[in-house]
């Protein structure tokens, strides 16, 4: 098993809930979305996912491995690409994903070898010398996601890695991510944009810390677009 | 390579290449303990008499008394800089790369230590160089033994910067570092005067700062400067460097830590 399966996770700020009983399995090379408006618990979701935060109750298994009981073996099979862009924009695109590669023990030949098949998946090869404070926004994301590849993770994790991007550069990042998917990595991919997502994607729905829907997107959409299926289910009372 | 070591390799350099980036900080880290060496002691030493008292052997200038409280100065600003750098990288959300590592957090974080040390280090140096210019030395061979003072006074003012930057959540919050931790544990200290002259000034403030643990880490290189070894010192300094330390990691742990809340 080398996907990702979430399983009855809640957890709290004090008393605001922030994710209620949540459970979805992502299996090994599927696309999954995780839709959501903003504040329904995606970052949240994320930063247990990540371990940044522990789960109060519920558990995370990651490519077999349960992130509480083997956490080092869960994050070692985890790449992850944050909202927040984390690169040190001072250094060189291949000096920050150097910086990644030695803090998961990778280093030397071994290491230039894996950047510079990564930074070639994403297309980002011929740009590997220049700062990446020069780079835009798009070329930021595609070396973070390059970077996130380094290790050869199981699962991907994106946590709504097309915002602030142009529609050309919203496009092509997607359509980079899901061919990943056809190399058997597993992608979890929130948004709360229901364009980038394709009918034969898995969709999972968040909306107010629960799940609402999960499944494959034409199940949940029936015959209407998502976009209609999504503002429906989300929509507030009046 | 061990993961291990390549991690420390790495975070070591990231260290370094950030603070090469940052001239300025490196030009504020001697002009500060310069100021105070060239101009303050200069006026100040004709109000403040000191007798003998170990590790000196003979009379000395007031100028060579403060030499090692500003090399302490030196370390205690700078483990502040590397606390404000991490509520920086947390604020940002570089922090999340160091803390999803699959190494142990408590390893990430020595390396963080360590990398800060070092700084440390070659800032005490370039300005012990600098005022041997100005013809205020040390016994030679206590430039060599002050080494491992400075490794462990690092140690635990970066253990320090460790522990507040788990504490402090917002880069505006500070200002208040400045006015609560290190203006105090400075001016409570031998740093800038005897602790005699503190007992002549009343018994609390001389117990106040015989407890303040950057006392005993100025006196660690007050006497390894002059090839002494000063054992109570290093107890203190190694214990407060273990508490800091302790208290960092819990303050890192997920289950507790803010870092993945939103913003």
């Amino acid at each position: 098993m080398s996907g990702l399966r979430v399983s009855n996770l809640s957890f709290s700020y004090g008393s605001k809930r922030a994710l209620d009983d949540v459970s979805f399995e992502v299996t090994p090379g599927q696309f999954c979305a995780l839709l959501g408006p903003n504040g329904a618990g995606k970052s949240t979701l994320f930063s247990l996912l990540t371990q940044l935060l522990s789960p109060q109750t519920g558990s995370i298994t990651i490519a077999g491995h349960d992130l509480t009981h083997t956490p080092r073996a869960a994050l070692a099979k985890l790449g992850i690409v944050f909202q927040q862009t984390t690169l040190d924009l001072d250094l060189s695109v291949r000096q920050n994903l150097n910086y990644f590669a030695a803090l998961h023990g990778i280093a030397g030949r071994d290491a230039t070898n894996r950047i510079d098949a990564a930074l070639d998946k994403l297309g980002m090869l011929e740009r590997a010398h220049e700062k990446a404070r020069s780079l835009n926004g798009g070329h930021r994301r595609r070396t973070e996601i390059a970077r996130a590849l380094i290790h050869n993770p199981s699962v991907l994790l994106l946590d709504e890695p097309t915002v602030g991007l142009d529609a050309a550069a919203r496009s092509a990042i997607t359509d980079h991510v899901h061919r990943l998917c056809e190399d058997g990595t597993t992608v979890l991919w929130a948004t709360h944009l229901t364009d980038e997502v394709r009918a034969e994607d898995s969709l999972v729905i968040l909306h107010q810390a629960r799940v609402l829907a999960s499944g494959t997107t034409q199940s949940i959409c029936t015959d209407q677009p998502l976009k209609e299926t999504f503002l429906s289910l989300t929509a507030e009372p009046a | 390579m061990n993961a291990y070591l390549t991690s420390l390799i790495a975070i070591v350099n990231r260290e370094a290449l950030r603070f090469i980036h940052q001239r300025e900080r490196f030009v504020a880290a001697l002009v500060r303990p310069l100021v105070w060496l060239l101009v303050f002691a200069a006026g100040f030493r004709a109000a403040l008499g000191l007798s003998i008292i170990p590790p000196y052997q003979t009379y000395i200038d007031y100028e060579t008394y403060i030499v090692p409280g500003l090399c302490g100065m030196i370390i205690l600003f700078n483990g502040m800089q590397s606390s404000l750098s991490l509520v920086y990288d947390r604020e940002m959300g570089s922090m999340k790369l160091l803390l999803t590592s699959p190494l142990p957090r408590w390893w990430l974080l020595f390396c963080k230590l360590i990398g800060s040390t070092a700084i440390s280090i070659l800032q005490v140096y370039a300005f012990l160089a600098i005022a041997a210019a100005f013809d205020i030395t040390m016994p030679l061979l206590g430039y060599i033994t002050v080494l491992p003072a400075l490794i462990i006074a690092g140690v635990m003012l970066g253990a320090l910067g460790l522990l507040l930057s788990s504490f402090i959540k917002q880069l505006e919050n500070f200002a208040g570092v400045m006015n609560f931790v290190i203006f105090p544990m400075f001016f409570l200290s031998s740093a800038l005067y005897p602790l005699w002259r503190m007992a002549e000034s009343g018994e609390l403030l001389h117990a106040i700062c015989a407890l303040n643990p950057f006392t005993h880490a100025v006196e660690l290189i007050r006497f390894a400067l002059y090839n002494s070894f000063n054992g109570a010192a290093l107890v203190w300094v190694v214990l407060a460097s273990i508490v800091f330390t302790v208290a960092a990691l819990w303050g890192y742990n997920p289950a507790r830590s803010g870092i993945g809340k939103r913003r």
